[in-house]
């Protein structure tokens, strides 16, 4: 009996706490986020959702937005869709003004809900491609390059690794094997029709620790020209030592977004296991970035260290760059409102599609987002693997982007 | 003293073989339906509702498991491969042939049957581990296939769009229509499976697992009932898979995944196996538990931890006393929170003279 009481007494104070919930105050504005600081791509959220709150946190510092300061609602959710579900309502139910979603199917179960609500969601760098459709997607800004706008960029930089021209050569296209992986499958295929290269797929079973027979294929019987790599989680940092292995140069593969962290390559072994790889990046990676010293500098002056998450660059600066278009979108709408602090899911999203040349001194594209276009341009940055760091080789750069935008405009 | 069954008397064969013979049983019930269709929709806030919402998913799901796991003793580390069955049934049915509800969930559970038939024939040869693998091996069939078969999964994103249910051509859109929708299934999959295990075929399912051997000579068809169970279970795991589709308003197998199907077993044994209402303790637990813990995280732990780390420390503390909960309530109680509850109740039986 005295467990049974203990039972019900630490089921009332859960019962109690849960009840609870924060509501706004006055002068405030509540974002979204969704992370996945637990379940299977954690390397990920654990160092994105920090660069995220950091951003948020600055802004803050400097008297936030139009003077309102920002409250950030993040909730795990482990990358099941329930939970994404519940968390949506959770932060629907707090007010907040627009909604950080992470994962595709999260994103494809809550395209709907964005809608009726009029909630501003943002989904940079998965999701579906055709959501660049804004007329169609009225309430989903992808802010980033989308999968197809990411596999035209690779096709391109392959053509200019190549010598221009891809007629007769040979690309291999290496992707994880779920929806996600194969999204950008319509614009690979609409590219070799369009240049003559020929093109080869070579799907990994999830969960991706598996590629040796894969690998083996493209490194030796068809001996690919290029190789496209679209991969997640643990994937990335097999494949890198598993091309090495077959003796396949680095410095002939480019990684999609998604396989273009620190953490992926410390998974493969540390730096110099992957010198030469090429990555594609939707944020600048590196820490030569301003924002990065200010919010180092905000840190020394509460008298703390930098969070050492900042040491994953890739994701950290991926998670300011979702706070800084979501937050700036929130800008143009309190400025829209004269100044109130009352603006409204539609308000956001009139303010999305209001931004324009905002590139935060060069860790963000110059993106443009129009009600039209809501990835902004596609812009993606390659960056390669030298010494001890991601180093770029180009500038913000989108490929075949009349082509993207017709496969966009059909879907 | 309130639970009590001296001085009532059946007199008619109808009162004998009632759900609920005993007057404080009909008023719970009674209690329970004005409680989860009167006062939730009009005090809870939507949110709320979508807590209940998802549990009430969780719950035909959990049943389903618990006629095949809790009351004929077979295994299945599938079940989440049927709910993706039924869910990519219903999607198709819904867009391409513009089925209402009234038929995609009949039709989502009836092939999910049919293919949870074809998945128990291994149950008819092998046993315990042995047929968990089996079923293991269906539920990656099945998304190898969905993720494979651009005819069913709808193309490259395998994913179908789903039409929003419709009853009397009003759509059902928020949180509490959904709940209106959603419960009533769910209270018809509690009825069905009180009456399904009270039955003849019930009682030759708990024959089977507590001992097939015996339960052969006395004449039951152990193989026929072994896959009658396979195909109930996978009508209610379709069942629910289409319930989650109406309600996520997307069929795509990757809400259908492993770590679900080990969710569902989870259900039946922490709610307790054999047992109707430990399948909705487990499915309410699983289910609403997370959040709890996440609420709770949240305001207790603003006063140890500081502010950048608190996300990180709720995410991982919610991991940790989720895992802590259930290893707790399965040692005060083995027999799942079921048992707990009974315990609870016969207390109170003969409260306050217990000697």
């Amino acid at each position: 009996m005295r467990h049974l009481r203990l039972g019900l007494m630490a089921a009332t104070v859960v019962a109690a706490a849960s009840f609870q919930i924060n509501t706004v105050t006055a002068g405030e504005i509540v974002v979204g986020l969704q992370c996945d600081r637990t379940g299977p791509t954690q390397t990920v959220g654990t160092f994105l959702c920090p660069g995220y709150h950091d951003y948020v946190k600055l802004v803050n510092s400097r008297g936030g937005i139009g003077g309102h300061t920002i409250k950030v609602m993040e909730i795990d959710h482990e990358y099941k869709v329930p939970p994404g579900m519940e968390a949506y309502q959770r932060m629907k139910k707090g007010g907040a003004v627009v909604v950080a979603i992470y994962g595709t199917p999260h994103t494809q179960a809550l395209t709907p809900l964005l809608h009726e609500d009029k909630i501003p969601g943002t989904s940079p760098g998965f999701g579906t491609a055709a959501a660049a459709n804004g007329k169609k997607y009225p309430f989903l800004f992808p802010i980033a390059a989308t999968y197809w706008s990411q596999g035209a960029a690779a096709v391109q930089f392959a053509k200019e690794q190549l010598g221009g021209v891809l007629k007769g050569k040979k690309i291999a296209y290496i992707y994880y094997d779920n929806p996600a992986g194969r999204e950008p499958l319509p614009i690979l295929h609409k590219l070799r029709d369009m240049e003559g290269f020929t093109l080869k797929e070579f799907a990994i079973p999830p969960p991706g620790v598996e590629m040796k027979v894969q690998v083996q294929d493209i490194a030796r019987r068809f001996r690919a020209d290029f190789v496209l790599n679209h991969t997640f989680g643990k994937a990335p940092s097999v494949s890198i030592n598993e091309f090495t292995r077959q003796g396949y140069p680095l410095n002939k593969m480019i990684g999609f977004v998604w396989a273009a962290g620190e953490s992926n390559i410390m998974g493969a072994g540390g730096w110099h296991k992957a010198q030469g790889y090429y990555v594609l990046q939707m944020a600048g990676a590196g820490s030569k970035y301003k924002v990065l010293d200010d919010i180092k500098a905000l840190y020394k002056s509460e008298g703390k260290s930098p969070p050492k998450e900042m040491e994953s660059t890739v994701y950290y600066n991926r998670g300011l760059m979702w706070a800084a278009i979501a937050l700036k979108a929130v800008e143009n709408a309190v400025k829209a409102k004269g100044g109130s602090a009352n603006v409204t899911g539609a308000d956001v999203q009139k303010g999305f599609e209001n931004i324009s040349n905002f590139s935060l001194g060069g860790i963000l594209p110059p993106l443009k987002v129009t009600a039209e276009d809501h990835e902004g341009g596609g812009w993606v940055q390659v960056f390669q693997v030298k010494g001890e760091a991601f180093v770029p080789i180009s500038k913000w750069m989108h490929g075949y982007r009349e082509t993207v935008m017709e496969m966009v405009a059909s879907h | 003293m309130f639970h009590r069954e001296s001085g009532y008397f059946k007199t008619t064969y109808q009162s004998d073989m009632a759900l609920y013979p005993l007057p404080i049983g009909k008023a719970a019930i009674a209690g329970l339906a004005i409680l989860f269709f009167i006062i939730f929709p009009l005090v809870l806030d939507e949110y709320y509702l979508t807590l209940v919402n998802l549990a009430a998913i969780a719950v035909v799901g959990a049943l389903g498991l618990n006629i095949l796991l809790g009351y004929c003793g077979q295994i299945s580390i599938g079940h989440a491969a049927f709910m993706s069955v039924g869910a990519y049934t219903a999607a198709n049915f819904a867009v391409h042939f513009h089925f209402p509800f009234w038929l995609t969930i009949p039709a989502g559970g009836a092939v999910a049957a049919l293919i949870g038939l074809f998945v128990g024939l291994p149950a008819l040869r092998v046993k315990g581990l042995y047929l968990a693998i089996a079923t293991l091996a269906a539920q990656f069939i099945i998304e190898w296939t969905l993720n494979h078969t651009p005819i069913i999964s709808g193309g490259i994103q395998a994913s179908i769009e789903m039409p929003r249910p419709e009853l009397f051509g009003e759509v059902l859109e928020t949180q509490t229509e959904m709940y209106f929708f959603l419960m009533p299934l769910s209270v018809i999959a509690i009825l069905a499976t009180l009456n399904l295990v009270r039955s003849r075929i019930g009682r030759v399912f708990i024959a089977i697992r507590d001992q097939e051997i015996a339960a052969e000579i006395i004449g039951i068809n152990v193989y026929r009932y072994k896959l009658l169970a396979f195909a109930v279970s996978s009508f209610y795991a379709g069942v629910a898979g289409v319930m989650a589709t109406y309600y996520y308003g997307i069929a795509n197998y990757e809400a259908f995944q492993l770590p679900i199907s080990i969710d569902y077993l989870a259900m039946c044994i922490i709610g307790g196996l054999g047992s109707v209402l430990g399948s909705v303790f487990g499915a309410v637990f699983i289910t609403l538990l997370p959040f709890g813990v996440r609420v709770f995280m949240e305001t207790v732990g603003v006063y140890f931890v500081d502010g950048v780390y608190l996300a990180q420390v709720i995410a991982q503390m919610r991991l940790i006393i989720f895992g802590g909960l259930i290893i707790f309530f399965l040692v005060v109680e083995p027999e799942g929170l079921n048992k707990l509850w009974q315990n609870i109740r016969n207390y109170f039986r003969v409260w306050p003279f217990s000697y």
